[in-house]
């Protein structure tokens, strides 16, 4: 494993150009015989959302014969952290038992305990690693030496053949890197490798090239409402942009939830699915005749089908909080809580699973996706909104919104039910959902301001609703194991305990309401909302 | 982090041969060896081909206004490391002298490097002195090479009565006979029945070969360029030796599919 300095790629179309390159000619340096070619597979791999990319990171597991590095470099190419990865031993095996190797797609926990596994926790979270892109290589080195015949720094020559997202080939790449305490002299060779004819710097990195060449480009996955619309744009061809994006992303989505890759997919999915669901019902009267109307009930058959998987994965997600807080019960009595939430689970992506690869589905699909074609040849609907600009509809459908959250927020006491707050969050959650959908008409300071104030007042919001809503779970739970016999004494108790605690939870989320809302009601805060819409309308 | 010293109040018993080995043998199985040219004569660092000269020199090391790290040079192997010697060792017994608790002085200045290297070497120059006194606080393991001479052997149990004496840290002592010549009777007869007797002498001993000799030619580690060899041979048994006795753990493998 060695720290690379520079990288160069060379575009000479002479396929002798690296070994000509790799004798440094020209230099004061001498220079070792190449070393024999060594094929290595590489394999890059990072989160659905691209959450190494962003964050500077690249993981590499490199394989030669039958062993394999995992590697995590830095924007600068430095290795920040390697391991061999070994998986844990599956119950019953032993130590000495055959290794093997990690399967991808897999969790964090796919990977032993160490400094690579701590370096990534944070970045990755509770999303798999999956492969990127792969690539063989064959790889020369020549050992560039001083005076005494020392080694001061390592050239290599590699030629990557892309074998994955699609075959291609790249052009050779040079890397210069230093041994420890040769630093300047290494820097040296790089400028005189530099100014070599046919070498450029590399402006790309190795995965950013290989990525390249199989047409794909990093980052090209996000979960947010990735639209540019322009305020001048029709409404219904940018409700229609809006839409197909949810509907790229939704799709997007559907082949890891159904492989089960990890609970992400399924979040994903849901939010594209409650995003559509509001853009038809706050802003379907752009859309030609009963386009909106045809499809709201799909959209909810399709949102009702995640919900219990979505649930029992919030449960699980948070178990492990919720078995550390206990204080009279013991984790160990809250273990069957926690089996009967895995086969539960179980069950609910089974049905998940066949609901998305159902007929229905498939036609879901098709029709809308047809629907939304239509649409551009057939311009908007009737309705007068409909040959408005999308500024203003932006102004008019995020105004509405806005005002209904302040009505329906003020006329809030401390003794109102419970359901009036869950019926803010539904009218904040639009929203917030119409100001991501327009949010590319907006300056984006201002509308990074409207949205934390919101922010802000949703994350109560749903604390307040989550915490019941698990609350009645769990006893729906309880009910459950007793019938099924599978409810120790003790670990109703403990249950007992975990609902106590999101009771509490609940009580400080509603005693914190007031507070938030006034915020986020106040002069100042609606004077920004009106001046975020007004501006581009105008 | 396990700590081997080679050290002999002699000269020219094969200590840098030893340690310039054993490092490279160590480096071979794994483990991330660091060697420390503590000889002010530099010939473990000639045997690497690496410059002796530390920048702010041997003073600047021990006050701490010189970072370890950024002494350090890699060797042509991997996985082995080299702080190289520089002309100004030759005065560290003042420089230790002027610092505070002397005794624990390399030891601390070692400390910040275990999570970087599984093994260190110190290659000692001959003599009794302050900076001897702090191999000894630092290491784990004295490697002590042998003439097999009845007055050598004297030296080893003035050596064991000295380390018995230290307060808190003792290392362990492992003697070994180096330099034997098979045509002396003396030293075939004390080579071999001293390590019968005595658990702190080790069974490997070391040959006098012209192949390590030619070390100095090769600009290598007789386990480099001639791994086959006799020479090398007896080298990666002592090293067996002293890693079994010292209890350094397994190294991560390197092909661990």
């Amino acid at each position: 494993m060695q720290n690379v300095l520079r990288q160069f790629v060379l575009n000479g179309e002479d396929a002798s150009l690296p070994d000509q390159v790799l004798k440094l000619p020209g230099s004061a340096f001498a220079v070792s015989e190449p070393s024999r070619s060594v094929t290595l597979r590489r394999l890059w791999l990072d989160t659905f959302d691209w959450r190494l990319y962003r964050s500077g990171l690249t993981l590499e597991q490199v394989s030669r014969g039958g062993s394999a590095d995992l590697v995590l470099t830095g924007r600068d190419g430095q290795v920040i952290a390697a391991d061999h990865p070994v998986p844990p031993p599956a119950g019953g095996r032993k130590d000495g038992a055959r290794r093997s190797r990690p399967a991808w797609p897999g969790l964090l926990d796919t990977l032993p305990l160490g400094p690579l596994r701590d370096h990534l926790g944070p970045v990755v979270g509770v999303r798999a690693l999956l492969p990127v892109a792969r690539a063989v290589s064959v790889v020369r080195e020549i050992r560039v030496l001083n005076s005494d015949d020392k080694t001061i720094a390592r050239v290599t020559a590699d030629r990557m053949s892309v074998t994955h997202p699609e075959a291609a080939s790249v052009p050779p790449r040079l890397a210069v890197s230093a041994l420890r305490g040769y630093q300047a002299q290494a820097l040296r060779v790089a400028d005189l490798l530099a100014a070599e004819p046919g070498v450029a710097e590399a402006g790309q990195s190795g995965l950013e090239a290989v990525l390249a060449a199989a047409g794909r480009r990093p980052g090209d996955y996000t979960g947010k409402v990735d639209v540019r619309l322009a305020p001048r744009m029709p409404a219904s061809v940018a409700m229609v942009t809006v839409l197909t994006a949810l509907f790229d992303t939704l799709l997007a989505n559907v082949n890891g939830t159904v492989r089960d890759i990890d609970t992400e997919f399924l979040h994903d999915l849901r939010v594209a699915v409650r995003r559509t669901r509001s853009a038809l019902k706050l802003a379907g009267d752009v859309l030609p005749g009963d386009m909106a109307a045809r499809f709201r009930p799909e959209f909810k058959w399709l949102g009702d089908l995640t919900t219990p998987t979505r649930d029992l994965d919030v449960y699980l997600l948070g178990y492990a909080d919720m078995a550390a807080g206990l204080v009279a019960a013991t984790a160990e009595e809250l273990q069957p809580f926690h089996d009967h939430l895995v086969r539960s689970r179980a069950l609910a992506q089974r049905d998940l699973a066949r609901g998305l690869r159902s007929a229905r589905f498939s036609r879901l699909g098709r029709e809308w996706r047809q629907a939304l074609a239509s649409v551009g040849a057939a311009g908007g609907g009737p309705r007068p909104a409909a040959r408005h600009t999308v500024a203003r509809l932006a102004a008019s459908r995020i105004g509405r919104a806005h005002r209904r959250v302040i009505r329906d927020g003020s006329a809030i006491t401390a003794t109102s039910p419970p359901e009036s707050l869950h019926e803010l969050r539904k009218r904040c959650k639009e929203l917030r959902y119409l100001l991501e959908f327009f949010g590319s008409l907006y300056d984006p300071g201002q509308h990074w301001q409207a949205v934390r104030e919101l922010k802000a007042l949703q994350d109560c919001l749903g604390e307040f609703q989550d915490t019941q809503v698990q609350h009645e779970e769990i006893q729906v739970f309880a009910a459950q194991m007793m019938e099924q016999r599978a409810a120790p004494a003790a670990t109703l108790l403990a249950m007992g305990e975990i609902a106590a605690g999101l009771a509490v939870r609940q009580q400080k989320a509603r005693s914190e309401f007031a507070g938030r809302f006034r915020d986020f009601a106040s002069p100042a805060g609606q004077n920004r909302i009106r001046a975020l819409t007004g501006a581009a309308a105008a | 982090m396990k700590i081997f010293a080679t050290y002999n109040i002699k000269g020219g018993v094969g200590k840098t041969a030893t340690a310039v080995n054993l490092s490279y043998l160590a480096a071979r199985e794994g483990y991330r060896v660091l060697l420390w040219d503590l000889d002010a004569q530099a010939a473990a660092t000639f045997l690497f081909r690496v410059r002796p000269r530390v920048k702010g020199g041997g003073k600047g090391l021990i006050r701490g206004t010189r970072s370890v790290d950024d002494a350090i040079k890699a060797t042509d192997f991997d996985r082995l490391d080299l702080l190289p010697s520089d002309f100004t060792y030759r005065n560290l017994d003042l420089v230790l002298d002027a610092a505070k608790k002397p005794g624990r002085r390399l030891g601390s200045l070692l400390a910040p490097l275990r999570a970087e290297y599984d093994v260190v070497f110190l290659d000692c120059p001959p003599g009794i002195s302050l900076l001897s006194e702090s191999v000894l606080q630092a290491a784990d393991t004295l490697l002590v090479p042998l003439i097999p001479t009845t007055l050598s052997v004297r030296t080893l149990d003035q050596l064991t009565e000295f380390v018995a004496g230290m307060n808190g840290h003792r290392p362990a002592i492992l003697a070994f006979f180096s330099m034997i010549d098979r045509r002396k009777r003396l030293h075939k007869e004390i080579s071999e029945q001293l390590p019968a007797q005595r658990a702190d002498v080790a069974a490997t001993a070391i040959p006098s070969l012209s192949m390590i000799e030619r070390m100095s030619v090769e600009r290598a580690p007789v386990t480099a360029f001639a791994p086959r060899s006799a020479a090398a041979r007896r080298y990666a048994e002592l090293w067996a030796e002293a890693r079994e006795r010292s209890g350094l753990p397994e190294p991560k493998p390197d092909d661990a599919w």
